[in-house]
């Protein structure tokens, strides 16, 4: 379970970009979040694993506070989240099967990780990873290699290599086609039922949030201005997410428009 | 404003205003005072420099034909050379390495390694292989030892320089996928860095060495080893046929080196 409790990251001087953020996940509930370019949701996940530093608020998962830790107490913290990018983040000049098995980096020993003598157990947890997401006929070939799909594919697996108890995902299919970006997330959703794993995306398509998620999480302005179902994710919640900025399905037409500045008003 | 408007009216165009053309006069002449000045002071022996032709000649006769006799004594200077240039470029290797870590502005710790790591680099590059022979001459005494370590000195400050700038170049987002797998340090360094600059760091070496073979011919001159030092005996007993061989086996070498490295570097590249 994870719990985000009154989050705030503060960049410099600037404006909070998240300010007091709450948040709850448990089970294996995917959720996504949505909302516009620089409303906060690449943050929100990176405070998770620590990629960023948050400024205060505290995110506990399982009942162990994340924040605050240091040195070799984050990284067994870190083990524990997989993470999935938007430009899959591979090593290019390694081949699959090492990038895959990366995902152990945090487990193995300094040695182990020089000479590539990885636990067995950890080779035949890959393969197996690599079977069910079809792509084991690649495990020699360089990472550089494989298609968007494919690579995407590879990321997921070595998310899953190091036993997440949650999986972040950031914009994992925005440099995909439509096609393969509906293959990454029903994926995504099927993993994380078989695994009973919570799973966080963040996500620009709400077409794609409503159909693979259970919950949608909208923010604007750093913070959490929706959060429910997706069939109560309506034109409401769109409007006020993606209000004054063209919305990503409709063209905001000008009721939506004057509803959302009435909310911004009202706000 | 008026006089633009009336250039324009009248389609008068030059590329230079009249200050930047002023500049422009400055800069040639002061080139032209710093040539003659230097001139004018270093002093030349012109009944010298006239009468090169003939002294070409003689020399040119004196060295004709190149003399083989003393073949084995060369082959062995020259494989001396070669050693030389590989050993000091392999044993460079672990010096450059971490200091091009601590010299890179994404990797090293703190601003204090930073500077320690320029420094480092600086002053190696500064100064010039024969005057680092010198002073390891001075300390080890004439012999292959001072050679090597002179051409390490070198190459420290080229390898960790164009290595550390590689580090530099490298691509952020590997780095924090591997620290999001809850990678230590090391281990992020060993997969998200180490795969980004190998191309880099094998075509850097192989040039290094092809540099070093070159440096250690002149290495002898100063008593450091290798093939110079049998070229400044010959020079010395006035053997200008051997001094000649000497040459055609220089030539050869760089040539080999040169072939052999650009081969080397297809492969890896």
């Amino acid at each position: 379970m994870l719990e985000i409790t009154n989050l705030v990251k503060r960049y410099g001087q600037n404006d909070p970009v998240l300010k007091g953020l709450d948040l709850t996940v448990d089970g294996s509930s995917v959720v996504s979040i949505v909302g516009a370019s620089g409303a906060g949701k690449s943050t929100l996940l990176r405070c998770i694993n620590r990629l960023v530093e948050p400024t205060s608020g505290s995110i506990k998962l399982n009942g162990h506070e994340l924040v605050n830790l240091r040195g070799s107490a984050l990284r067994h913290s870190r083990r524990r989240i997989g993470m999935v990018f938007q430009g899959f983040n591979l090593i290019d000049r390694l081949t699959v099967m090492e990038n895959v098995l990366s995902g152990r980096l945090g487990y193995v020993s300094f040695f182990q990780a020089l000479t590539r003598r990885f636990p067995q157990t950890d080779i035949d947890r890959a393969f197996n990873f690599m079977e069910r997401v079809g792509i084991a006929q690649y495990a020699d070939k360089r990472a550089d290699q494989l298609s968007g799909g494919e690579r995407q594919r590879v990321a997921v697996v070595r998310a899953l290599m190091q036993e997440p108890q949650i999986l972040l995902a950031d914009e994992p299919t925005a440099s995909l086609d439509p096609k393969t970006s509906q293959q990454i997330m029903s994926l995504l959703q099927s993993l994380a039922s078989e695994m009973s794993l919570p799973v966080l995306i963040n996500i620009h398509n709400v077409t794609q949030a409503r159909m693979y998620t259970d919950r949608i999480v909208g923010m604007r302005h750093g913070q959490m201005i929706f959060d429910g179902e997706p069939k109560d994710f309506n034109q409401d919640a769109l409007d006020a997410i993606y209000g004054g900025i063209e919305s990503p399905e409709e063209d905001g037409d000008d009721s939506a428009r004057q509803a959302s500045q009435d909310q911004e008003a009202s706000a | 404003m008026v006089d633009h408007a009336a250039k324009l009216k009248d389609h008068v165009w030059s590329r230079y205003d009249r200050k930047e053309q002023l500049i422009r006069y400055g800069i040639y002449l002061a080139t032209l005072v710093a040539v003659v000045w230097a001139i004018k002071d270093i002093d030349i022996f012109w009944p010298w420099a006239w009468d090169a032709p003939n002294q070409i000649q003689s020399l040119g006769s004196r060295m004709w034909p190149p003399e083989f006799s003393r073949w084995d004594a060369i082959f062995h200077a020259m494989l001396e050379t070669v050693h030389i240039a590989t050993l000091s470029t392999m044993l460079t290797i672990f010096i450059a390495l971490p200091v091009s870590y601590i010299a890179a502005q994404n990797t090293t710790p703190n601003k204090a390694t930073l500077w320690l790591g320029r420094f480092i680099l600086v002053s190696s590059r500064s100064v010039n292989t024969i005057i680092w022979a010198l002073l390891f001459v001075a300390i080890f005494g004439p012999g292959v030892l001072a050679g090597i370590l002179a051409v390490m000195f070198r190459s420290i400050g080229f390898i960790g320089k164009l290595m550390g700038e590689a580090i530099e170049e490298i691509d952020r987002n590997p780095v924090e996928a591997m620290q999001a797998t809850g990678a230590s340090k090391m281990k992020v360094v060993l997969y998200a860095i180490v795969p980004q600059v190998m191309p880099a760091f094998f075509a850097i070496i192989i040039l290094r060495w092809d540099i070093n073979i070159r440096e250690s011919t002149v290495l002898g001159l100063v008593g450091a080893g290798g093939i110079g030092v049998l070229l400044q005996g010959s020079i010395d007993l006035f053997a200008w046929q051997t001094v000649a061989t000497i040459l055609l086996a220089i030539i050869v070498l760089v040539i080999l080196g040169e072939a052999i490295t650009s081969i080397l570097r297809k492969k890896v590249i």
